[in-house]
């Protein structure tokens, strides 16, 4: 008998969540977790963690009207990102793959060496995404970068999103080397306009079509209807659907979004951030309305060492009152053996300490900033990247919020600074708790039935 | 001149309504045999660009007066690159920034920032004119 229920799958890179939930009732009727198998056959932690949801539901017999899957395992979605002006259309290029859900392993800007491309022969990315110059303006770069990933080891999917007067070019170029090549629309069309849902669009079918046989997530496909796109992508999904609402279901409005995890600390805002008071004139490359930056060196695992490297010496030490000796100890410990927590009341301040200090540094390379500009009429105002500062909410996921005794704690460490004006973070947003650990997991429902995931959304995200 | 007249995009950048310099300009290079294209005051870095892709032009002038020269024309270098005016000449000239400030320094900022002439308040057109004579081959 077909029950209302939906599974949910999150493939993440350590552990596969599971979630079901109940269609009917809005509610999530049962979460489990079992470590990721992919290295063997993914389905082995799968059904370790269904095990726990039919333990959970009461049944074996379960099933379910929805079974669907997004994944980080084996390393996410890699790609590279090139383009011109490092500031312009690399900036454009690293904003499509970021919001398709990817890891980015680098971004190149002008004519690629020899150099650059043998490290990203090294870097074995799945997609290149090439762009570079609006429609009209500079061939030259993007034909030289083409002829030069043509001759080069890379058996990336290349994907053109560039000026379209040479796209095609760039293409012929790239299929007579044997290399496989997509085009779609110019990412930077125009200078003052940012166009970067046709890229995003083409690196998920990339994704789904390729990338998910070839990291053997296929394996699961017996068993789930399909794995829809990579975890990042359902999360901003998700996020995107709370921020806008539905036809019939209204939306929060403008949302930040705090994911820290192990290796990085994604940051999600869903905002025109266009300036809240007058006189502020905006500079720079449009922004994204759903705008996802990544930090791959604020995480608390995998990234812990260069997490201490990146903040000013003693701050760990000044927050959690540790010595530095003791600080040091830890984040060796936690290095070495990723699932290891806490054991007592100093090390659980590190631990906060950690996660203030990404939730910190994370907001504010994601937040826009003010320039002060002095001119015969007094002071003026530069805004460069979202004005964040009137954002009504803050959302808290990953481990450690989750999981903290006070999650409020760490989420105040994204709020806007009176010490520090001139970083755009919000000022006095309603702070939310994703307890259940279903963002993720409703981006996916929101494929199928967006007003239910929202409506679960909105029940599930505690007030802190 | 040569057989190909030299395209001049010629405008007031930023929020500056400065209007009598840049007619004086206008009439100054289009007297010198300049084709002037004058995209006139309130101008966006944008506008310029545009308007030189369009006309294929050789030169951008900006004037600024109001003192906000600098953060105006920050950037705009780069943005010509990615349009594909790798050649083009950048002039710009005015009250470029805030106060009395000394002029090597100015003059260095907006090099820096990837303008081929930087020009101070109360200079007359002629300088500007023999300059582009000289950039272009024309003398």
């Amino acid at each position: 008998m077909k029950s209302n229920l939906a599974l949910l799958i999150d493939f993440g890179s350590t552990y596969t969540k599971v979630s079901a939930v109940d269609l009917a009732k809005e509610t999530v009727a049962a979460c489990a977790e079992a470590p990721t198998t992919v290295d063997t056959d993914i389905m082995h932690g799968l059904n370790a963690a269904l095990e726990e949801i039919y333990s959970q539901l009461g049944t074996k017999e379960a099933e379910f009207t929805y079974k669907l899957a997004c994944s980080s395992a084996a390393g996410g979605l890699r790609i590279v990102a090139i383009g011109l002006i490092r500031d312009l259309t690399v900036e454009a290029a690293k904003q499509a793959a970021l919001g398709a859900g990817a890891r980015v392993l680098g971004v190149y800007a002008h004519e690629l060496t020899i150099q650059e491309i043998n490290e990203i022969e090294g870097a074995k990315p799945e997609i290149v995404l090439l762009a570079g110059g609006t429609d009209g303006g500079n061939k030259e770069v993007i034909l030289h970068n083409a002829r030069m990933l043509a001759e080069s080891l890379i058996s990336a999917t290349i994907i053109v999103a560039g000026n379209k007067v040479v796209a095609d070019d760039a293409r012929q170029i790239l299929v007579k080397a044997g290399k496989e090549v997509l085009v779609t629309e110019n990412v930077l069309p125009e200078l003052d306009k940012l166009n970067v849902i046709p890229a995003r669009r083409l690196i998920r079918q990339v994704f789904l079509d390729k990338i998910v046989v070839a990291k053997g997530l296929n394996r699961a496909e017996s068993f789930v209807e399909r794995i829809l796109m990579p975890t990042p992508a359902a999360v901003l999904n998700a996020a995107h659907l709370l921020a806008k609402g539905t036809k019939g279901e209204q939306g929060l409005g403008d949302i930040l979004l705090l994911d820290i995890g192990g290796a990085t600390t994604d940051v999600h805002s869903l905002a025109q951030g266009l300036p809240t008071k007058s006189g502020i004139s905006l500079r720079g490359l449009p922004q994204p309305y759903a705008k996802r930056t990544v930090e791959g060196d604020l995480g608390m695992r995998v990234s812990a060492a260069a997490l201490y490297e990146t903040v000013p010496p003693g701050t760990l030490e000044g927050y959690s009152g540790a010595s530095a000796e003791r600080v040091q100890r830890y984040i060796e410990d936690i290095s070495k053996d990723y699932r290891k927590i806490p054991q007592d009341e100093e090390e659980m301040r590190i631990e906060t300490a950690m996660a203030v200090q990404c939730a910190q540094v994370a907001a504010s390379r994601h937040a826009g900033t003010l320039e002060v500009v002095w001119t015969p009429f007094g002071a003026s105002y530069v805004q460069h990247g979202k004005d964040l500062t009137e954002t009504p909410y803050l959302i808290g996921t990953g481990g450690v919020i989750v999981n903290h005794p006070q999650p409020k704690e760490i989420l105040q460490g994204a709020i806007f600074k009176d010490d520090d004006v001139t970083v755009l973070k919000p000022k006095d947003p309603t702070l939310l708790l994703d307890e259940k650990y279903i963002l993720a997991a409703m981006g996916l429902l929101a494929e199928v039935e967006p007003e239910l995931a929202l409506r679960i959304m909105k029940n599930h995200l505690i007030t802190l | 001149m040569g057989d190909k007249k030299i395209t001049l995009v010629l405008g007031v950048i930023g929020a500056d309504v400065h209007a009598v310099g840049n007619r004086i300009l206008h009439y100054a290079l289009t007297e010198a045999g300049f084709n002037v294209i004058n995209i006139g005051v309130m101008a966006s870095q944008e506008e310029f660009i545009n308007a030189a892709i369009e006309t294929n032009a050789d030169c951008i002038m900006v004037s600024s007066l109001y003192g906000h020269g600098e953060i105006d024309c920050r950037g705009l270098r780069e943005k010509t690159i990615e349009a594909g005016l790798t050649n083009i000449k950048l002039y710009v000239g005015g009250n470029l920034v805030v106060g009395k400030q000394n002029w090597e320094e100015v003059e260095k900022k907006f090099l820096d920032m990837g303008f081929d002439r930087v020009y101070p308040p109360g200079t007359m057109p002629q300088e500007a004119i023999d300059d582009l004579k000289e950039d272009f081959g024309l003398k």
